[in-house]
């Protein structure tokens, strides 16, 4: 009799446990069922397509950029405080203004998912890898973290992870100490396919003026091929051949 | 017909000798609390960042594994080149490579951001990365050098040392060939994309291999009041000469060729003129205390005969040899990328400026216990094995 109450006290705290643990093995094990769907995807993308950007620096203000930034922190769970020079950057705002003519502009510069990548030929353990349709990705179950990509990449476009993490979310799995980079939202492309919209082109698209395409520049009649097609885009780097799957407009 | 020659394990007792090997261990295991501490915390705790992503400890790990290399010489000039004067320091020239190797990877290992997936790094190949081929060459090196060594000490294997200096010879050359090629392959950024690094670096290590030798050879003579007749330290003196006016040449030619092309004149005045900290590095550690001060020392006539001078000019090449990795591993990494030619450019993640660097003690303590890790490796090997000449005396003339 005396132990009844407890008995029943415990019972809440039992299932209050098994919730909390239900929830904890949701919180480990996601980002892996994530990864492993991501890094299996990798057979299941497509050869036939290449997805790519098309950054409009004409029709980008500096607000505009800004919202680009803040766009793909919500989306992956990543953050910058000010002045660090050891947190993550998946993509940033460049401030750009001509040495004569004076001329600025604003875009937004994250990975350009190379056909041929530096980072992917670098990487010791094939860590860094290019999936079939062109999205250059970092497998975090075997990097290692030596940073050889950081060093090879020509649009610093990688970040090291520096320090433990908090509150990642199930879409973008990060770890202390592996390297990461803009995915080109591969989460929202698994799902989507054609009609997916990366995170930062999401916010700051309105009706049709798109300012940052995204779509396959494999098909000569998608509206990116097209947009290309009629007004030109400059691949960054483009003496060092690697045919970056971002373009750029206005530069 | 050449005397055999005698060798004899270390044999003092002296309080000095166990203060040494205690003084190195104790470093070494700082070492180890360094690294842990910063896979413990994470990078941030290191001044390395996401713009010097290689900092102090690849300086330190890369200095040894060039040295490593470059210390196997006198056995390669005994047993590929047949130069019979070297020979009684073959055993210890492949010794004492084994040591260096294995510090430099030790920090390597330990500064990775997860060195607890080593079986990653040893069974995952991504055989078009020069850093893949670089962990089969290194420890490869460590088993061809053991193979060396054990027939060169074997008196029933001694015919085929030989072969195996050989192919010893020929892996470290490729070896080095490939740390050089860690950073000459590297398009992206001004400071490395040139073939020259590749012979640079074989070079280095010939100068940075023999200064450390010099040093041990001494130390560990006195130790144990071994008779070291001076010709053989004026053999070396002359060898140790050559390679630093070579390393030398060679930073001429690679400053020279990027001079030339007006793309480069950004980096070049930074590195040799406005580059503050690292022009000083450049000019007084590297090229005035690392490159011509131990010329003098070593060619300087009224020198010839004076140890202290050749201990001296020894200490400087290895300081020149710091400072030359700093500037090639973070003064590359320093100068900024150049994505926008044309176009003055800001952003948050430090576009368009020099990157700063501050090494933190964590990275620096790392760093030293490797080196440090190194030397008492060589020195027990020293006491346990009998690699080294139980004396080198006058030669008959």
């Amino acid at each position: 009799m005396k132990n009844a109450p407890d008995r029943q006290a415990a019972q809440p705290s039992r299932r209050g446990f098994l919730k909390g643990a239900a929830a904890v093995a949701t919180t480990l094990v996601a980002p892996g069922i994530f990864l492993y769907q991501t890094g299996h995807a990798a057979s299941g993308a497509s050869d036939q397509v290449r997805w790519g950007l098309l950054i409009d620096s004409n029709a980008l203000t500096e607000a505009d950029v800004d919202a680009c930034v803040t766009a793909c922190q919500r989306e992956h769970g990543w953050s910058v405080d000010s002045d660090s020079t050891t947190d993550a950057q998946w993509v940033r705002k460049v401030r750009l203004e001509d040495r004569e003519s004076g001329h600025r502009i604003f875009l937004p510069m994250m990975c350009q998912h190379c056909e041929s990548p530096p980072c992917v030929d670098v990487c010791p353990t094939g860590a860094s890898f290019k999936r079939a349709d062109g999205i250059v990705l970092v497998n975090k179950h075997i990097c290692i973290g030596c940073r050889y990509c950081m060093m090879a990449c020509p649009y610093k476009a990688r970040s090291f992870i520096h320090e433990d993490l908090k509150d990642q979310l199930a879409v973008a799995p990060r770890g202390k100490g592996t390297v990461e980079s803009c995915t080109l939202c591969v989460h929202r492309i698994d799902r989507d396919g054609t009609d997916a919209v990366p995170a930062c082109a999401e916010a700051v698209n309105r009706g049709d003026r798109k300012a940052i395409l995204f779509g396959d520049l494999n098909d000569a009649n998608s509206e990116i091929s097209r947009r290309l097609r009629e007004l030109g885009g400059t691949r960054l780097r483009a003496d060092m051949g690697l045919n970056p799957g971002v373009r750029y407009q206005g530069l | 017909m050449q005397a055999a020659i005698k060798y004899a394990e270390i044999k003092t007792s002296s309080s000095g000798y166990w203060g040494l090997l205690l003084a190195l261990a104790l470093i070494a295991l700082i070492g180890v609390v360094g690294a842990h501490h910063m896979e413990v915390e994470g990078h941030h705790v290191s001044g390395m960042n996401n713009q010097i992503v290689w900092g102090l400890p690849h300086v330190f790990a890369i200095f040894l594994i060039v040295a490593a290399s470059g210390a196997l010489n006198i056995a390669s000039l005994a047993s590929v080149f047949g130069k019979q004067a070297y020979k009684p320091l073959a055993r210890f020239s492949a010794v004492l490579s084994i040591a260096l190797l294995v510090g430099g990877l030790a920090i390597l290992l330990l500064d990775l951001g997860r060195p607890d997936r080593l079986i990653v790094a040893m069974t995952y190949y991504n055989f078009k990365s020069i850093f893949a081929w670089n962990i089969i060459l290194y420890s490869g090196f460590v088993v061809i050098v053991l193979a060396y060594l054990w027939l060169m000490m074997e008196r029933r294997m001694q015919r085929w040392s030989k072969p195996a200096g050989l192919i010893a010879f020929v892996w470290r050359l490729i070896l080095t060939t490939g740390t050089g090629s860690i950073f000459g392959f590297l398009v992206a950024r001004e400071a490395y994309d040139t073939a020259v690094l590749a012979p640079m670096f074989v070079i280095m290590s010939f100068a940075f291999g023999l200064a450390i030798m010099i040093l041990l050879l001494m130390l560990s003579f006195s130790l144990d009041r071994r008779e070291l007749d001076m010709s053989h330290l004026l053999r070396l003196r002359k060898l140790l000469g050559i390679f630093t006016a070579s390393v030398f040449y060679f930073v001429a030619v690679y400053h020279l060729t990027k001079l030339y092309g007006t793309q480069n004149h950004g980096f070049e005045s930074f590195i040799l003129m406005d580059g503050g900290v690292y022009s000083f590095i450049f000019w007084f550690i590297q090229i005035g205390l690392g490159n011509l001060l131990p010329l003098a020392l070593i060619y300087a006539p009224q020198l010839q005969n004076s140890s202290k001078s050749l201990i001296l000019a020894c200490l400087l090449v290895i300081a020149g040899a710091f400072a030359q990795l700093y500037i090639i591993i973070i003064g590359g990494q320093a100068y900024p990328l150049n994505i926008f030619p044309g176009y003055i450019v800001e952003s948050s993640f430090y576009d368009g400026v020099v990157n700063s660097y501050t090494p933190s003690s964590w990275e620096f303590m790392l760093g030293c216990g490797g080196v440090t890790a190194a030397l008492l490796m060589a020195l027990l090997a020293l006491r346990v094995l009998p690699v080294m000449p139980a004396a080198l005396s006058a030669e008959a003339r």
